[in-house]
């Protein structure tokens, strides 16, 4: 089999008449923590939406481009399909079916994947040890867990489709700093046990933390692209996404961060 | 006394029927977010190819091929027609399930004429009698059968994958296709189910008392919707506590419509409706539901 690398080359995607993406690129190596960055509105959503193949849910399309797993085109499969190739995404705002039981919203993500039922059990043994708080859990409604155990069921349940590459999108949103944290943790480990994972994020802090080389978006276009250390260390980066004002310092040089066009600096003016 | 056991015994069994025909709109509705106006004349087809097929190759078997034609029937109407109206406006393809019916009816309106076609059914017109309580024994067959379809369906939907599926679907559809799950499938599913259990209702609503299938026994089904609504059109518990309630309240007014003539003749067949009004009147979403009818 090829190596397991996502291959996103030259995508647009438009609603309509909106165009969301232009032209974006990135890659993610097997095995590896790739992060996306950018504020709202940027397109993050919607690349996601473009690799698992739910645009036609909110009318978007493919204008151009290509995007491929593993070797195989991925832009022309159901999302079942991509699923079953093994790309499998925790949706924003984790989307747990509320009315289900912690257990059945288990269940429901296995029902994509290939394999039985003792792959499928050996899977939830392994997401109860990742969080045990779901197996403490298992029969009550979904609805009822807090945003953090909502967090892990959503990743838990994507978890039991067995996936070799986890699209995870704004996994830190609306979670308190520890938990936030907890939730960096534990994606670590879950792509140190061989999964690799699209990290999208508007916490800059913690997904430049985790990941090897990061892209950042601004309406639809990649505006920078490169090792995850570089980006952090960069100006704009330091200035735009991780909240800390200029203090002089240049950005190191000779890095592969292609700086975009000087965007108005906003301050308030007493920092 | 003995005749308000009896209208209520009937009342009950009617009502298992009725919950019986509105599991099958709620299942079709929480698969798709479609309102089923089509079911009725799904039952209808159903029940047909039961009552043509039973002289030659006997009840049961007859019973086994119209369950299996219905559902054939609305995986097809799911399959050529709703299918391509998907992710449209609930309301354009609750419209479009209108079209589905008329076409369906004409047909079966012109095949059926005037006849009323007996089920030929092994209960016949017998009575069981236990101390001065009357009831048919279709009656007493239509309240275990109704039962236990239900309660196997309500296990299976609880239990089984396709149950989890189906509820998925229901909750988030895209959320339920990123986790791999077919909509198409489970779409298909729901209507195939609708359109067996409906048939199982046909049989019921067309053996003694009544003489037979007709035309008209798809206004019979009518009741069901109610039933449906008044439960909350997205909930399993909801048809079967609005089919009670249906059945109950429509064999009582019948039944004592002599005395309510204050309320106008025919007190019985508007009772369902009444009675619908007056919980959506409390409660809009129904009795269980949890999304109002106005986001249909
Ligand atoms: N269903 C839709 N119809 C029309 N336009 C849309 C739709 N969904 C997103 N857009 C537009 O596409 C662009 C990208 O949106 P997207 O949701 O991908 O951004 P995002 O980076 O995920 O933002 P956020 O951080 O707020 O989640 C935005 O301009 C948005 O208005
Ligand atoms: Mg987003």
């Amino acid at each position: 089999m090829t190596a397991a690398s996502l291959e996103v080359r030259e995508v647009s995607v438009g609603y309509g008449p909106v165009r969301a993406l232009s032209a974006v690129s990135v890659d993610v190596p097997e095995g590896a923590v790739v992060a996306v960055l950018g504020g709202n509105g940027a397109g993050k959503t919607t690349l996601l939406r473009a690799v698992s193949r739910t645009l036609s849910f909110h009318g978007g399309t493919i204008g151009s481009g290509s995007i491929t797993f593993a070797g195989r085109r991925l832009d022309r499969l159901t999302p079942a399909q991509v699923v079953a190739a093994g790309v499998v995404q925790v949706p924003e705002g984790r989307q747990v079916f509320a009315r289900m039981t912690v257990a059945d919203n288990l269940r429901a993500g296995a029902l994509g994947a290939r394999g039985g039922r003792r792959e499928a059990a050996r899977a939830r043994e392994r997401v109860h040890e990742l969080f045990p708080v779901l197996a403490d859990r298992a029969h009550q409604r979904a609805g009822l867990l807090s945003g953090g155990e909502q967090q892990m069921l959503a990743m838990g349940r994507a978890l039991m489709a067995r996936p070799r590459l986890l699209l995870l999108d704004e996994p830190s949103l609306g979670l308190a700093p520890l938990m936030a944290d907890r939730i960096a943790e534990t994606v670590r480990e879950i792509n140190a046990r061989g999964t690799s994972v699209l990290l999208v994020e508007q916490n800059a802090a913690i997904a430049l933390r985790l990941a090897s080389s990061a892209v950042v978006l601004e309406v639809g276009e990649v505006a920078l692209a490169g090792p995850a250390d570089e980006l952090a260390a960069s100006d704009e980066v330091r200035r735009r996404y991780l909240g800390i004002a200029d203090d002089g310092a240049a950005a190191p040089e000779g890095t592969a961060v292609e700086p975009v066009p000087a965007a108005p600096v906003l301050r308030r003016w007493s920092a | 006394m003995t005749t308000f056991v009896e209208l209520l015994l009937n009342g009950l069994s009617i009502g298992a029927v009725y919950a019986l025909i509105a599991l099958g709109f709620v299942i079709v509705f929480r698969a798709t977010e479609v309102v089923n106006f089509a079911h009725a004349s799904l039952l209808l087809a159903g029940g047909y190819v039961t009552a043509v097929l039973r002289d030659d190759i006997g009840f049961l078997a007859a019973l086994v091929v119209g369950v299996a034609g219905a559902a054939l029937l609305g995986a097809l109407i799911e399959f050529l027609v709703i299918r391509r109206y998907r992710g449209r406006d609930h309301s354009v393809l609750a419209i479009v399930t209108i079209g589905v019916d008329i076409v369906l009816l004409a047909e079966l309106t012109r095949r059926i004429g005037s006849n009323v076609y007996p089920m030929g059914d092994p209960w016949g017109d017998g009575v069981l009698t236990l101390g001065g309580v009357s009831v048919p024994h279709t009656r007493v067959a239509a309240f275990v059968t109704a039962g236990l379809i239900i309660a196997a369906f309500l296990l299976a939907f609880r239990l089984t994958s396709w149950g989890v599926a189906t509820r998925a679907v229901a909750e988030h559809p895209e959320t339920a296709a990123l986790m791999g799950i077919r909509l198409g499938r489970v779409s298909l599913s729901a209507w195939a189910v609708a359109g067996g259990l409906a048939t199982v209702a046909a049989l019921f609503l067309t053996v003694f008392p009544t003489p037979g299938l007709e035309r008209g026994t798809s206004l019979a089904a009518l009741k069901a919707f109610p039933a449906a609504i008044l439960g909350g059109l997205d909930s399993t518990t909801g048809a079967l506590v609005g089919g009670l309630v249906i059945g109950v309240t429509q064999s009582l007014a019948t039944g004592y419509q002599s005395d309510l003539t204050f309320l106008g003749r025919g007190i019985g067949d508007l009772a369902p409706y009444l009675v619908m009004l007056l919980v959506l009147l409390v409660r809009p979403a129904g009795l269980f539901g949890t999304r109002e009818l106005a986001r249909v």
